[in-house]
């Protein structure tokens, strides 16, 4: 169970450039942090760098209560502007899968749909749902499979007022519950949250 | 247990579903076997002649049909990310994507490659081993085939580089699987070739995956 997130000192280099140095963050249990900067400022690679999906050039990665390798293997969730999801399944088929790889249940992929209110679509394969509605489908599976760390990328962008005020309720609930949120966004978050700011 | 039942079981279906599935790959085949006659021509004893060895080679090709998008489409779309970030590890699930593969293009094709060499004439006592030929082969195809597709991520035009990386890795299947077929059909023991096929799969299956892992875990960074 993961109860703190720390960077000591971060580097990343993507492509001969480096995207940011010596960045420094502690977030603990029930903390959210919105990550702000331009655009090309680092913000996906820093969250695809604490997944361990891109290599670090310095510094040091440290998930509380958790080594490396199982907080990555079970601990976090990354949710990036691409979702994954196949256009040519159906929105159940795609949630419920996730849902069990994640090591969530079918129940709980259900309960997940109702809580962000996809019931009605889930008969509808993927590429008919909207912008919208597609990122809701991502985000259910937050719910549907509970972990600690969320690694959300521009979670809110395609959402509309109502679900991004909703989406902030699901989030305070996640924080209530001890959990972690590291957020890259370009409006401010829906709930109180640190601000870390690449250059 | 839970997690890998329900990746290959979207595997198949994805697969399944791939460009128009089996049934493309089947058509593909049947295409192939149907031209040999009319390339070399209708004469019954030259036919019979290379029919094993023809619906062997067409068996490889088309197993190459639909091995494009087996990691491409999931690196795309982000897929690939979420696999990867699991208590799976990265080299069995490159593993279920194989056999998924496999269970909706390799196996209704070793259902194929006995009727097809029987169409051209090879003797229909020799089914039974064409059948086992195109098992244990398809699951060659489908697991060597799995690194080049892995090792292509990225990169335009894909498909065609998976071909170029695949294709001398298919070599060795293709000369022990011909071999039995052709010592079978002169009344020789074949055994020799068969248990060669079988372990060139099996090795495909052990290493494969460990190659298809490295290449996808380089291909996200």
């Amino acid at each position: 169970m993961i109860n703190s997130l720390s960077l000591r000192d971060l580097s990343v280099r993507r492509g001969g450039r480096v995207l940011f140095e010596a960045l420094s963050l502690e977030l603990g249990a029930g903390q959210a942090c919105a990550l702000i900067g331009p655009n090309g400022a680092g913000k996906t690679s820093l969250l695809r760098a604490l997944a361990g999906l891109v290599p670090v050039e310095a510094g040091e990665i440290a998930f509380g209560g958790s080594d490396p390798e199982s907080a990555r293997g079970g601990g976090l969730h990354l949710v990036g502007h691409q979702d994954g999801l196949k256009p040519a399944r159906t929105a159940w088929e795609e949630l419920r899968f996730w849902s069990l790889w994640c090591g969530g249940s079918a129940e709980a992929a259900r309960a997940a749909a109702e809580a962000l209110q996809l019931g009605a679509l889930l008969g509808f394969e993927v590429r008919r749902l909207s912008a919208g509605q597609r990122r809701r489908l991502a985000l259910a599976r937050l719910v549907a499979a509970p972990r600690p760390l969320w690694l959300l990328d521009e979670p809110l962008a395609p959402l509309d007022a109502g679900w991004r005020t909703r989406f902030g309720e699901i989030m305070a609930g996640h924080l209530a519950g001890g959990g972690l949120i590291l957020a890259a966004v370009h409006d401010p978050l829906p709930i109180p949250a640190k601000t870390l700011e690449l250059a | 247990m839970s997690r890998l039942s329900a990746l290959l079981g979207r595997e198949t279906a994805l697969a399944w579903g791939r460009g128009g599935g089996p049934l493309v790959t089947l058509g593909f085949y049947a295409g192939v076997a149907t031209l040999v006659p009319l390339a070399i021509g209708p004469q019954s004893q030259r036919l019979a002649a290379v029919a094993t060895g023809f619906a062997w080679v067409a068996l490889a090709l088309a197993s190459l049909l639909s091995l494009e998008r087996l990691f491409e489409r999931d690196f795309e779309d982000g897929a690939l990310d979420l696999l990867a970030l699991s208590p799976a590890p990265l080299e069995l699930t490159c593993a279920v994507k194989c056999l998924g593969q496999w269970i909706a293009t390799g196996a209704p094709l070793a259902l194929a490659a006995p009727i097809a060499a029987v169409g051209l004439g090879a003797s229909p006592a020799l089914m039974p081993l064409i059948f086992a030929c195109a098992i244990a082969g398809g699951l060659a195809f489908a697991f060597v085939g799995g690194v080049g597709a892995a090792l292509s991520l990225g990169a335009r035009r894909g498909g065609l580089l998976t071909a170029v990386i695949v294709l001398p890795l298919f070599t060795p299947p293709v000369i022990f699987g011909g071999g039995a077929l052709s010592a079978a059909d002169s009344g020789l023991p074949w055994q020799a070739g068969l248990a060669l096929l079988a372990a060139y799969a099996a090795a495909a299956i052990a290493l494969g995956p460990l190659a298809m892992a490295a290449a996808c875990r380089n291909a996200l960074a």
